[in-house]
């Protein structure tokens, strides 16, 4: 029998399975190292360590290479991971202004407090190949950190260059033009609890940061272009190591665990409507925050949230604004799932349509039998009551 | 460990859930019993719950692995289908993995052996008996998403018993096709209350449902959700007092019904094969139901 | 506290005398705040101040102090410019809105013709459901509203019908042809979708779908607004011809007199929320006695 395509069973999974590993070897060379994917490809590593809602720089590093470069599929293999580990303790809430700062910069104003930083970035570089890169000298590359950090490098890195600076929305709120920061929510774990709507804050915060980039620019991009104006401004942009705090098993006092490098954004809106109807206008805030170094997503994610914001407070006017549109469609690993999915057989389902297509194109083609699902006008009495 | 090891191989050793019966924490799996107790305690209610993220891509059965990882005892025996088959690769994938994960558990094919049946798409033809549980893998779990995108407000139609436009998209079907289009995934109402999706089973295996003897329970992964029909409770399509709810007809260019190829039945859900010559041949397509047919006829 | 402008003594219908005297809605001083409210709110606005924006708590008073009696079979006119509270009125009857306070009681029949009397403005979503889905019609100006564009004439019909308990294709089918013809719109356009209707037959198919029911009340809100004249009084016969033939009672919001004066037996006077004058609708049109009343009949002559 030709048509047996799905029922290959193991044997085919097993060959599916091998054939993918001969893609990535059959064309010889070194296999490339995770340390190397860690550090070389840094971006990728922050970019599924966000996606897959853990921070597990070595993990993630493995979970590219095992899915050749494949994004969602390398986030999909560090959140199937994380689902498997227990919950063993929640931090306390942390503080933006605990973040050692590598690099910040506000949009907002020329001179601010601790300084504008321009740190690590490409928007000023002119994007033009570097073609020494495509056959790199080894010595020559490992002269660049050394050349940069002089003798004690190894054993240093830009981390250690960086310090805490305090936050340009503390400048506006000691103007009164933000609102004072409301007591804060608590946390919701949307990996423990399912999100249902209206969603409060909190649980489309965390959603968002686990969200898909692409798929977040895209909505965060719908309200930049018309589709709920909102004219943020950049207050404040910062890339640094935020030191996770965790209580003390015995005496309960938050010391420090580690850090994890942390992209954090704050947008400023004018009108945020954010108060009571009678009070003087002020500026509305959005926040974005996620792993590593992803500044595009972390904007994204603030305009996000104000829109969000806004479209709680007023009504959904733009889709941006509509937490179920936003929130159930940016998450990579569910998106990609589900349209994966469509390529599993489903030929019960559509023998199912072709079943009914074909007989009700027999009952169309023939208007007479069609009657026996219809009245007859005709014989509809022209009745008196309505 | 090379990638083709990690993909093809599955053991408890290195799906990362270590000593875990069953992959899931024990915290999981009681949300999910009780998820799965409140559903059928509430006919037809979706019961949200927090969907655990699997090792098997969402859309892929997440939903019903959750549930068969929960209710799974070393006692059990198991049977995993997908479009009627138990060999199909991803009965075949989700197969493997509950029994890498869940030592002791025994595998079947046949449908009067199982305990706890995963499936997609279909129920089987052969009777089901009190005892057991048919898991069903959902991608849509509310029937009114076909005609309001926001759940906020699906769930207060639920709570309104407001089922009229839906009915209304019966009616309209009804003008403009002379056929309800709803092939599968055909709303039913569960003991006279809540309507259900009952997953994208084809008409055909609708009845099935109604007073079944067995529990069914319901679960959608990525839309986080469990609900459950329980043993005989009534399951009526939605349909009009005067225009029947139909079937699949499988109907022949002479106006009969067609026969399966291989097994001889003319009474279970079909696939239509279409031949290297352009011509086409029809077979059951609940794979245990033809070779049991099959078995009898030659004895 | 609330000014109460209830009617000194009950009025008798314009309309042939109903079977009971007992009015289908009896409303009592309806009021509805807009805002914080304040104690001043209502003594602020309204009357001489000429505005219904309370200058102290910066709250809109929409509706205030509002009573009267709607009988069986009768058609009561509400007639005002607009931001007199008129529509709020409709929104507070179709329990579309909460009355910041007082009352509105409503008397017909449960589902076995027996009879029902429900408080309006304490009932519960589920009750409330009900009443919108059984026993009120609702015509909107803006036929958006009150259609849906999505499906055919027939399924509009359908959905009121369905929502209402019919199960039968061929009771519905047959149903929403005869109310087509009674709302004289083509048979032959009972599976065309509303969109492709001209403005008139968009109203006449929304008059359709909230008579489908066989609704106890039918509120009509501007339903003649923005329609060319000889379509209007199309519209107008119709809704005489229904009255007449159903007995339904109705209120009938406008702001223009030509649709009190064809229609409506008695009529509200509303002006920044209150009802400023009430009564016979040929004594108000020949002598009207508040001023704001004198000055609208005397414009429109």
């Amino acid at each position: 029998m030709g048509y047996v395509a799905i029922r290959g069973g193991e044997s085919a999974i097993a060959a599916a399975a091998r054939l993918l590993d001969v893609l990535r070897a059959q064309a010889g060379g070194d296999p490339i190292g995770v340390e190397t994917i860690r550090h070389q490809l840094g971006r990728l590593v922050d970019r599924v360590c966000g996606e897959g809602g853990c921070w597990h720089p070595q993990l993630a590093a493995l979970a590219i290479k095992q899915a050749s470069g494949d994004t969602l599929e390398a986030a999909f293999l560090l959140r199937a991971w994380r689902s498997t580990r227990p919950r063993l303790s929640a931090t306390a809430p942390h503080r933006g202004t605990d973040l050692r700062v590598v690099r910040r910069i506000s949009s907002a104003f020329k001179e601010i407090p601790g300084g504008q930083i321009l740190g690590p970035g490409s928007d000023y570089l002119q994007r033009l190949f570097s073609y020494e890169l495509l056959d790199e000298d080894p010595d020559k590359f490992r002269a660049i950190a050394k050349d940069f950090f002089g003798e004690e490098w190894p054993g240093r890195g830009t981390d250690s260059a960086s310090d805490t600076v305090p936050k340009v929305l503390d400048a506006l709120r000691a103007q009164g033009l933000l609102a004072q920061p409301r007591p804060p929510l608590p946390a919701v774990d949307i990996t423990r609890e399912p999100i249902t709507f209206p969603c409060p804050r909190p649980a489309a915060l965390a959603a968002m940061t686990r969200g898909e980039s692409g798929g977040l620019l895209a909505m965060a991009y719908t309200t930049m272009r018309g589709y709920g104006y909102l004219h943020p401004t950049v207050a404040e942009l910062r890339y640094g190591f935020l030191p996770i705090m965790l209580p003390h098993p015995v005496s309960g006092e938050l010391v420090e665990a580690g850090e994890v490098p942390v992209t954090e954004c704050e947008i400023v809106t004018l009108h945020g409507k954010d108060d009571p109807e009678d009070a003087p206008p002020s500026l509305g805030l959005g926040y974005g925050c996620c792993f590593g170094h992803q500044e595009t997503k972390a904007i994204a994610m603030a305009m996000c949230d104000r829109s969000l914001q806004n479209g709680a407070q007023h009504g959904v006017r733009h889709p941006a604004e509509d937490g179920e549109f936003v929130l159930m469609h940016i998450d990579g690993i569910e998106s990609m799932g589900f349209c994966s999915h469509y390529k599993l057989p489903h030929y019960v389902t559509f023998q199912s349509d072709l079943d009914n297509l074909r007989k009700s194109r027999g009952k169309l083609d023939h208007p007479g039998a069609a009657e026996a699902v219809f009245t007859d006008p005709e014989q509809i009495p022209d009745g008196d009551e309505l | 460990m090379t990638a083709a090891s990690t993909s093809s191989t599955v053991s408890a050793a290195n799906t990362g859930a270590g000593d875990h019966f069953g992959f899931l924490d024990a915290f999981a799996k009681r949300e999910l019993r009780r998820a799965s107790f409140k559903a059928l305690c509430i006919p037809g209610y979706q019961v949200p719950y927090a969907s655990r993220e699997m090792p098997i891509a969402r859309g892929f059965g997440t939903g019903g692995l959750q549930l068969s990882l929960s209710l799974l005892t070393p006692e059990d025996t198991l049977k995993v289908i997908d479009q009627g088959a138990d060999d199909s690769v991803n009965a075949v994938n989700l197969r493997r993995f509950i029994l890498a994960t869940c030592p002791g558990v025994a595998a079947t094919t046949r449908t009067t052996a199982a305990s706890v049946i995963q499936t997609r798409h279909r129920i089987p033809e052969t009777p089901l008996h009190a005892g057991q549980i048919m898991v069903y893998q959902v991608p849509f779990p509310d029937p009114l998403q076909i005609i309001e995108p926001s759940e906020a407000k699906r769930r207060r139609m639920h709570a309104e018993v407001d089922y009229a436009r839906l009915l209304v998209r019966l009616y309209e079907d009804l003008v403009r096709f002379r056929e309800v289009a709803i092939t599968n995934r055909y709303p039913a109402r569960v003991a006279g209350r809540y309507v259900i999706d009952p997953s994208p089973i084809p008409r055909w295996d609708l009845p099935k449902l109604n007073r079944s003897h067995a529990i069914h329970l319901f679960g959608a992964g990525r839309e986080k959700k469990i609900y459950a029909v329980p043993p005989m409770t009534t399951v009526e399509p939605l349909a009009f007092s005067d225009v029947p709810f139909q079937v699949e007809a499988f109907t022949d260019d002479e106006g009969g019904r067609h026969r399966c190829a291989r097994c001889g039945a003319g009474d279970s859900y079909l696939d239509e094969i279409v031949l290297p010559d352009g011509g086409r041949r029809w077979q059951c397509n609940d794979q245990d139901h033809c070779d049991s047919h099959r078995e009898e006829s030659l004895r | 506290m609330i000014r109460m402008n209830e009617l000194s003594t009950p009025v008798p219908p314009a309309a042939p005398l109903a079977e009971t005297r007992l009015p289908i809605i009896a409303a009592r001083g309806l009021t509805r705040i807009h805002g914080p409210g304040c104690l001043r709110c209502l003594e602020s606005t309204g009357g001489t101040t000429g505005r219904n924006l309370c200058p102290h708590c910066r709250s809109v008073v929409a509706v205030a102090g509002v009573s009267f009696d709607l009988h069986p079979g009768e058609i009561l006119g509400v007639m005002g410019e607009s931001g007199s509270g008129k529509s709020t009125l409709v929104r507070l009857l179709h329990l579309d809105d909460r009355p910041t306070s007082g009352t509105a009681h409503w008397r017909g029949t449960d589902e076995g013709g027996h009879a029902l009397e429900v408080e309006l403005t304490a009932c519960d979503a589920a009750q409330a459901r009900w009443l919108r889905d059984r026993r009120f019609g609702m015509v909107y100006q803006n036929p958006h509203l009150g259609l849906n564009f999505q499906v055919t004439a027939g399924g509009n019909i359908a959905e009121r019908l369905l929502t209402a308990g019919e199960g039968s294709f061929r009771a519905i089918r047959d149903r929403a042809l005869s109310l087509l013809d009674r709302t004289e719109v083509p048979r032959n356009r009972v599976d065309h979708k509303p969109g492709h209707f001209s403005g008139g037959m968009q109203q006449r198919l929304q008059i359709a779908r909230a008579l489908a029911p066989r609704p106890q009340l039918l509120l009509l809100d501007e339903v003649t607004t923005g329609l060319d004249l000889s379509v209007q009084a199309r519209i107008l016969d119709l809704i005489l011809e229904i009255q007449r033939r159903t007995r339904v009672a109705m209120i009938v919001v406008t702001h223009d007199l030509g649709v009190v004066r064809l229609l409506a037996g008695r009529t509200l006077v509303m002006r920044h929320g209150r009802v400023v004058e009430s009564g016979i609708t040929d004594q108000i049109l020949e002598d009207p006695q508040h001023p704001y009343t004198q000055q609208l009949v005397s414009s429109a002559l």
